[in-house]
């Protein structure tokens, strides 16, 4: 009974750099959000408290609600299209060939690139001007849009740019594609079954942990989206890529609206453990966990 | 029937090789919109200014402008952004490397009760979005007197982050228990295992997580936007963005220079640990 005593005084001793930093780094911020998204407050005066007010005014807001309805499009664009294209290059580049190592580092390369310089390198492409790849639609006859600065093309342009860094799933995808035991192909080969079907139903179910995995984390992140369109768009044109983020970004650090900014945080919060649990129910039946 | 056979073989390997082609055919396609970006930050970074926006593009400057990277580092204090990252990102490394080794200790090589139940906590707090958190953060910053200084981006880093916590442990588990035990008999105190016997077998485990909180670190973008309110504290991920606002749509050339810059220590540092990087990548998304 004392070695038990000692041995818990001990693990918490030693877990307590996390202790301290969870308390006083995210737990206490997230009272302090939910605290503040009751209060109106500027950070010069104290809060004042107001109820639910900054939530009923919230969804006035048409600036909030345009904010969701641009971040939702982002999302749908951009998850399915970074899904595809890195499984895409992953079953690619799982096949027997030459070069793996180096196709592997120039796919991977660019997920290294600060989201900064990213952001700066395709603005500069996609200057509608002189950017590069209106000049290389123009090529093949193809009148290039005012990428950035279309409220058409502003959200596909911030996705494709997302999409250049998609780098790092294919390296995942590719380590789980990996473990993938040879002997069921074999098995699958020998029933005569080709290279589609082999696909549909030996590798996609195999690697579902990994995409459910991606998934999540994927969708997480679109919902915060920040650092390339501030830097891209600026939240232009017309709004069209103010984001979520942004907007609490704005409410908080420009208008010093922190009440109206935690009610957003809190909101976010409640969005993404929703979708995620949504998303875990829809696929639970459809991802296989082999027995480890 | 020999003969059957052998003409099946043939036809099965044209097949083999058409199929083999093709994928290489994609791959070079891919390889080449994935690469191009990069190629093309260079070359403009080197044009000089009116060839910058001439037509027809070319990839290779008429003149390679080296005098470009010299501008670009005085248009704005360059080396001042990139002391002030460099303190943040390897305070961060010691920091997080510090502490993840003891908290990952404490979940992995001591028994207690409740232990994993809060080792469960500590991966739900991954789901805990920076945005949610980041004005009262200001706040919190603001009342210890952080605000205007580098201490919100790096102070932190020595609570432990869930993420490199779970890496660690991951790791420490592998490490058989006999060799910890055998120390505890021999009178080594904990702190004692965890330093003589623990983290001398973790190096590939420590490499990976000093290397992503670096670049973590040399690449965050919000947590400086938000904390550092001086421009004497900027890094060079904000200076860049401010050089960019104050001179965008014009002098392509010092930005893409600029940039370039800021994205080779990245790209040096990954050839020199591939590796390890590969390794690390794999791991986050196969135990999650």
């Amino acid at each position: 009974m004392k070695k038990n005593t000692e041995n818990m005084f001990k693990g918490l001793i030693f877990i307590s750099p996390w202790i301290i930093g969870f308390a006083l780094f995210q737990l206490y911020p997230i009272y302090k959000s939910i605290y503040y998204s009751f209060c109106q407050y500027d950070v010069l005066n104290p809060p004042i408290f107001i109820g639910l007010k900054n939530y009923s005014n919230l969804f006035q807001d048409e600036i909030f609600l345009k904010s969701i309805v641009s971040t939702g499009i982002y999302t749908i664009m951009a998850i399915p299209l970074s899904m595809i294209v890195s499984l895409f290059f992953a079953i690619l580049l799982n096949q027997k060939i030459f070069g793996r190592g180096i196709f592997r580092t120039i796919y991977f390369l660019p997920s290294l690139v600060p989201m900064v310089a990213l952001a700066i390198l395709w603005k500069w492409m996609f200057n509608g001007e002189h950017g590069i790849l209106n000049y290389i639609l123009g090529l093949f006859g193809i009148p290039g849009p005012n990428w950035l600065g279309s409220t058409m093309w502003a959200t596909p342009s911030i996705v494709l740019t997302g999409l250049w860094g998609v780098g790092g799933s294919i390296v995942i995808y590719l380590a789980a594609l990996q473990d993938v035991p040879r002997s069921l192909y074999e098995a699958a080969e020998i029933d005569g079954a080709g290279w589609f079907s082999k696909t549909r139903h030996i590798t996609i179910p195999m690697i579902s942990p990994v995409i459910y995995f991606n998934l999540i984390l994927g969708i997480i992140g679109c919902l915060q989206v920040f650092a390339v369109p501030y830097i891209m768009t600026a939240g232009g044109p017309a709004r069209s890529t103010y984001y979520y983020t942004m907007y609490l970004f704005d409410n908080a650090f420009s208008f010093l609206k922190m009440g109206y900014a935690g009610a957003m945080a809190v909101l976010l919060f409640i969005i993404i453990l929703a979708i995620t649990f949504i998303v875990t129910k829809m696929t639970t039946s459809r991802v296989y966990y082999a027995e480890k | 029937m020999q003969k059957n056979d052998s003409v099946k073989s043939a036809s099965q390997k044209k097949q083999k090789a058409v199929s083999s082609a093709a994928i290489h055919l994609m791959l070079i396609a891919g390889a080449i919109a994935f690469l191009f970006p990069l190629v093309w930050m260079l070359s403009t970074a080197l044009k000089p200014l009116p060839e910058t926006t001439k037509i027809p593009p070319t990839l290779i400057p008429s003149k390679f402008m080296w005098s470009n990277y010299k501008e670009a580092t005085t248009a704005i204090p360059f080396w001042k952004y990139a002391k002030n990252t460099l303190i943040v990102c390897s305070l961060t490394v010691i920091g997080t490397l510090i502490s993840s080794t003891l908290v990952a200790y404490g979940f992995s090589k001591i028994q207690w009760k409740g232990r994993d139940v809060i080792f469960y906590c500590v991966l739900a707090t991954m789901m805990i979005p920076f945005p949610v958190i980041m004005a009262p953060l200001f706040v919190v910053f603001g009342k210890l007197g952080w605000i205007g200084t580098l201490k919100p981006l790096w102070i932190p880093s020595f609570t432990a982050a869930a993420f490199n916590i779970f890496l660690m442990r991951q790791f420490f588990r592998t490490i058989p228990n006999e060799l910890t035990e055998a120390a505890k008999i021999d009178g080594c105190s904990e702190l004692g295992i965890l330093l003589r016997v623990v983290l001398p077998l973790s190096k590939p485990v420590l490499l990976v997580v000093a290397l992503f909180q670096f670049i973590a670190s040399w690449n965050d973008f919000l947590g400086p936007l938000v904390y550092l309110t001086r421009e004497e504290t900027y890094t060079l991920a904000l200076g860049l963005q401010f050089f960019q606002s104050q001179h965008g749509g014009t002098h392509w050339n010092y930005l893409m220079a600029a940039s370039s810059l800021i994205v080779l220590p990245i790209i040096i540092i990954y050839f020199f640990a591939q590796k390890a990087f590969i390794e690390g990548i794999s791991l986050t998304g196969l135990k999650g």
